[in-house]
Formats: structure tokens, C-alpha cells, sequence
């Protein structure tokens, strides 16, 4: 009897104070969140548009900063990412780690590439924080000599820019496009920052890329919009995709000036592409092997985004690339730009239930088709460059080969349009094999355009006449 | 002797819990829970975005909250309602929660339950069809996911 009085008392008391012990737990939890939900950030230092390092940004944005500098990460997924590559360093080159070279692991674009920079040393793209180093000390720099221009896409040049231009942003992009990369390299000192993208009075995102402030101007304009300007009429969610197309796009250098100019005119695929480069007859160099004036595809991200389902659905680059992540009380979006093959949970999981292998299996289904529509494209094609340069030396004048460098200049770029985009098809699956089958065509024709090849031109295998899609 | 000296103690644990346990709901503003407004949900900031996406819903005029995510009638309603507080109370003083955040087979059930309370009609006319009536895999929301909320 004395055993249960002493015993239940006791009981009670533990009990209780297990749930104190809860209540105080959550009550120093919701306090906690509570004060981080009231002060967003706490203003440290005061930003302008002088301020160019991302490590003065990082002092009031402690979360994003973090997550930025991760961008330093090497990982591969199966299509893209990149590993790691231990090399000795040298006085003209200090890197010590690089990313694996595209060229050793594809030889077939030396054939593809022969005579341009790009087939002397081509690695995979890494993340963000080497993007200035890694173009700096390219073995391409050695071959040709490049100009000021590629500092738009390859350093934080916004202020720089601003400076040279004394205040005007288009004067300083445009002075800056005359110079040699030696020079303008010296005007820049860091791979793309928080001022690039966004304004340090109101933080929102804004385009800093003359470059795509007519880009999309042009576009806009197809589509009958006229006087567009991306920083006055883009809404929030568009911005989380035009400040990645501000450099995740198909350039070109235009002119002796070098002005960087997105060939958007005709419109954003790649055959539309094509048809503003046929139209104002540029080329990028002439190939080595059959001496076509060919042209070379640049990470054509933006536009590829454009003509798939996600773009469509309103999601955003930023949705799949920097994901929302909640961090205590507070959502941000995850600076840690990557592959969202790495991130599956807060990438994709937030719209599709499904399981990440699941998830995984999907992309790279997709993937693995697009992989080998470009090898089937891509054999194709070296077999078109091998037929050219045999007719070369059997001594058929330019004459006879006109037609066949033409349709090898056409069936590369739309092969490359392909290859040079980073989601190995994942961006816009369809869109990715349309383009490929028409590279695919223009190799056929190229062939067929030889002398004694035995094919005919216009024919299809049912003898129906190919009509060329618009 | 010993016995009164346990009976003090329980009485200044449970005075302790008494103290510690109404502060703290009434600076959770629990009785918010008691009630049937939306904006008690996004108490916390966790549900912050599930509010503001059924705001913009279609089922912002006619289903609030509590209409999808509790079942009918007064027991049931503030039982399901006790328990996913507990749940809720616990997972987030301990941070151990997935993200994104994933329904519970439970609290799946009260949701296509409530599809087919309103939507009577249309799920009885398309249940021959889905042989299983719902409950095997295919319901409401696996298709119509954007009704209340799309987050």
C-alpha cells in the first residue's frame, strides 16, 4: 500500500515533467523561428552597384552565399557534371584539378571541329566558380587570339562594364568587345557574382547582359511586342529563367567589332537559328578536312528550355537548378546551382510523387535516346566529311563540292546545336530529336550531292519528295 | 513520510507543466487551432506556401482548410485534428521531417474521403471504371493534385 502511494506520485511527476520538458522544447522552437521569419536578413553592410565581390554580398546574405561558393563541387551524372582530373601544374597553367576532356572521350569531334581551337582542347563545363579561371588557361587561348567580349559571360562584368563606359552599360560592353581578351581580362576579377543577377538596393533579379537585353528584345519583337525591356516587363517567374539565358545561349561574334549578338531574329530553334546564319552568311572557321564554312554551337540551354514542357508549364530554370530549400523558418532558393539530377528531392519531387529512382530512370531514358540519335547523327556526318575529302582528292573543284559543304555546314551546326546543350536532350526531348533528324537529313543530301554517289537527292526511300518542315 | 514527499513533488512537476504548457499555447496561439480559419494553418511557416497556392485555387470559395483535411462531424474533426497537432508539434521542435512534405496514408484517406463527400455524384458515375474505387493506388488527387493546392 505504501509502495503505490510512493509509486504513482512519482509517476506522475516524471510524466509531467517529460511534456514540461516538450512544451519548453517547443515553445524555444516556435520563439526561434519566429525571430528568424521577422528579419529576413540582417542588413550588415551596405550594397551598391560598386560593389562587385560576392564575399561583401555574402556578409548580408550569409544562406545564399554558401551555398554559391558550393558551386566549386565537381560530380558527375551520367550525361554531364565533371570529374575531377588530378594534372601537375605549371608556371603558364596553376590548375591542379581540371575536368575530363570531351575530345579523349569523343575523338570523333576532333574530326568534327578540325581546324578551330575547339579540337586542340574541349574538357566538360564546370560549376560556376571556375568559369573564369578555366577559360583564362584553356589550351584555345594558345591557338587563337580571343576578344574582350567573351568577359560577358565569363566573369562578374557588369560593374566593370559601367566603369569603362563612364556610367553608360552598352558603351562599356561595346569598348570592351574591341579589346584582346589579355586586356579586358585585367578589367575583371571574379566568375560570375550576386550583382550579376540581381539589385543590391531591392535584391530582386535583374538582367545586367547587354547581350540579352537585345537578344530578347528581338525575339519579343517576332512575336509582335515591340520596345521590349526585360527589367521593365518580365514578370518574377520569367526573370527566374531569362537571368540563366543571359549566357546559357548560341552566340556569335558579329563584325569586326566583335559585338556579341544572340542570333534569335528568326526564332529560338535551332533550324531558325540556322536560317538567320544562312542568311547573313556567317561562319565560324573553315574546316580543315573539306574546307566548309562551318559554324560552331554554344550551350544553347536557354533556347532549348524554350521549346519544352517545362517551359511551357511555367517552370523556370531556378525551379529545377536552384531549388527552393527551407532553411529554420526561412525559404530560400538553393545558390548551389547544379544538375538537378543531384538534388532529385527539392528539384523534382516537389511537383512529381514519384520515387527518385523512379524520378532518375525518366531522365535518363530520355537521356540515353537522345545519346544515341546524336551518335547515329554523328557517324553519319563523319561519313559525309570522309566522302568530301575523298572527292578533295580526286580533284573535285569547289565547284562540284559548293552543294556538299553547304549541307555539311547546315547537318553540323544542327548536330552541335544538339551536343553543345547541356541536358543531353532533357530540356525539350522531342525538339532535341527533330533537330538531329534534321541533321541527319542534311547529311544525307551532302552525300547524295557527290558525284558517282549513287543517290538521289530529293528522293525519300518511298520515293516521295522530302519536303523540308518550316 | 515518504509518500507526502512525492505528493509535493508531482504537485511542482504538474504545477510546472501547468505553467509551461498554457504560455506556450497561448504563445502558439492554440486556440487558433480550434477554430476554422485557414490562416491558423499557416501559423507555422511550413504551410506558408500551401496557404498562399490555396488562395489562389479553385476550391478557395468553397473548401476551406478543414474542409479537405478533417473529417465530418465533431469527434472525428478535433480527434484527426489532436493528432496531427501532436504529430505536426513534435516533428518540427525535432527538425526530423522530409522535405518536400509528404501527405500520410491517414490523412490521404480523409482527403479523398472529402473529394467524394462534395463530389458525390460524378466518383460514383467513374468508379466502375477505376475498379478499385480509389483506394488502390488512383485517387482524386493523383490526377486533379492542383484543386486545393499545387504545393
Amino acid at each position: 500500500m505504501s509502495t503505490r502511494r510512493f509509486t504513482s506520485p512519482v509517476l506522475i511527476a516524471v510524466l509531467a515533467a517529460v511534456l514540461a520538458l516538450g512544451a519548453t522544447a517547443m515553445l524555444v522552437n516556435i520563439f526561434q523561428r519566429q525571430q528568424e521569419a521577422r528579419n529576413p536578413f540582417y542588413r550588415v553592410v551596405e550594397l551598391n552597384d560598386e560593389i562587385v565581390d560576392p564575399a561583401v554580398w555574402g556578409k548580408n546574405f550569409p544562406l545564399q552565399y554558401d551555398g554559391y561558393k558550393r558551386t566549386v563541387d565537381q560530380v558527375r551524372t551520367r550525361y554531364g557534371g565533371s570529374e575531377a582530373i588530378p594534372r601537375t601544374p605549371t608556371s603558364v597553367d596553376p590548375r591542379s584539378v581540371v575536368a575530363q576532356s570531351r575530345l579523349e572521350e569523343d575523338p570523333r569531334l576532333k574530326t568534327l571541329w578540325a581546324g578551330y581551337a575547339f579540337a586542340k582542347d574541349f574538357r566538360e563545363e564546370r560549376g560556376h566558380a571556375y568559369m573564369l579561371d578555366d577559360q583564362t588557361l584553356t589550351e584555345r587561348q594558345a591557338v587563337v587570339q580571343q576578344p574582350g567580349t567573351c568577359m560577358h559571360c565569363h566573369a562578374s562584368v557588369y560593374t566593370p562594364y559601367k566603369k569603362l563606359g563612364g556610367g553608360d552599360l552598352m558603351k562599356g560592353f561595346e569598348a570592351m568587345n574591341r579589346m584582346t581578351y589579355q586586356e579586358a581580362r585585367t578589367l575583371v576579377s571574379h566568375p560570375v557574382a550576386c550583382i550579376d543577377c540581381h539589385d543590391p538596393a531591392s535584391m530582386q533579379l535583374r538582367v545586367t547582359r547587354p547581350g540579352f537585353l537585345e537578344g530578347i528584345q528581338k525575339v519579343k519583337a517576332a512575336q509582335g511586342i515591340s520596345n521590349y525591356d526585360v527589367n521593365r516587363d518580365a514578370t518574377r517567374q520569367e526573370m527566374r529563367a531569362y537571368v540563366c539565358g543571359q549566357c546559357h545561349v548560341e552566340y556569335y561574334f558579329k563584325g569586326p567589332e566583335k559585338r556579341l549578338t544572340y542570333p534569335w531574329d528568326k526564332g529560338l530553334r535551332g533550324d531558325q537559328i540556322l536560317a538567320y546564319y544562312e542568311e547573313t552568311g556567317f561562319k565560324d572557321w573553315t574546316h580543315a578536312e573539306t574546307g566548309a564554312p562551318t559554324l560552331k554551337a554554344q550551350h544553347p540551354e536557354f533556347e532549348m528550355w524554350n521549346q519544352g514542357i517545362h517551359a511551357r508549364s511555367g517552370v523556370a530554370c531556378a525551379d529545377c537548378h536552384m531549388p527552393y530549400q527551407r532553411v529554420g523558418a526561412m525559404k530560400i532558393s538553393d545558390h548551389h546551382v547544379r544538375s538537378p539530377l543531384l538534388n532529385i528531392n527539392r528539384a523534382c519531387q516537389t511537383c512529381h510523387r514519384w520515387s527518385e529512382d523512379e524520378l532518375r530512370s525518366r531522365v535518363e531514358t530520355i537521356q540515353d535516346r537522345t545519346f544515341e540519335v546524336r551518335n547515329v547523327a554523328m557517324d553519319a556526318l563523319l561519313a559525309l566529311i570522309g566522302d568530301i575529302k575523298s572527292a578533295r582528292a580526286a580533284g573535285a573543284d569547289d565547284v562540284a563540292l559548293e552543294a556538299a559543304r553547304r549541307h555539311h555546314r547546315r547537318a553540323q551546326f544542327l548536330l552541335d546545336f544538339i551536343e553543345a546543350e547541356n541536358s543531353m536532350g532533357f530540356h525539350a526531348d522531342q525538339e532535341a530529336v527533330r533537330v538531329l533528324a534534321l541533321s541527319i537529313d542534311e547529311t544525307r543530301r551532302g552525300q547524295a550531292s557527290l558525284p558517282r554517289s549513287g543517290v538521289s537527292a530529293g528522293a525519300t526511300a518511298s520515293g516521295v519528295p522530302a519536303g523540308r518542315p518550316k | 513520510m515518504a509518500g507526502n514527499r512525492a505528493i509535493l513533488l508531482a504537485g511542482v512537476f504538474v504545477g510546472v507543466l501547468v505553467g509551461v504548457g498554457s504560455y506556450t499555447f497561448v504563445y502558439a496561439k492554440g486556440y487558433s487551432y480550434l477554430t476554422n480559419d485557414p490562416q491558423a494553418c499557416a501559423n507555422c511557416h511550413v504551410m506558408q506556401d500551401h496557404f498562399d497556392a490555396w488562395t489562389r485555387s479553385s476550391h478557395r470559395a468553397v473548401a476551406v482548410c478543414n474542409d479537405c483535411h478533417t473529417p465530418p462531424g465533431l469527434v472525428p474533426k478535433y480527434l484527426t485534428k489532436a493528432q496531427n497537432g501532436f504529430w505536426h508539434s513534435f516533428y518540427f521542435t525535432t527538425g526530423r521531417y522530409p522535405d518536400p512534405l509528404r501527405m500520410t496514408p491517414r490523412n490521404h484517406e480523409v482527403t479523398e474521403r472529402a473529394c467524394r463527400k462534395c463530389h458525390e455524384e460524378l466518383t460514383l458515375a467513374i468508379d466502375p471504371a477505376h475498379a478499385d474505387g480509389g483506394r488502390g493506388g488512383l485517387t482524386c488527387t493523383s490526377c486533379h493534385n492542383e484543386v486545393g493546392h499545387i504545393e
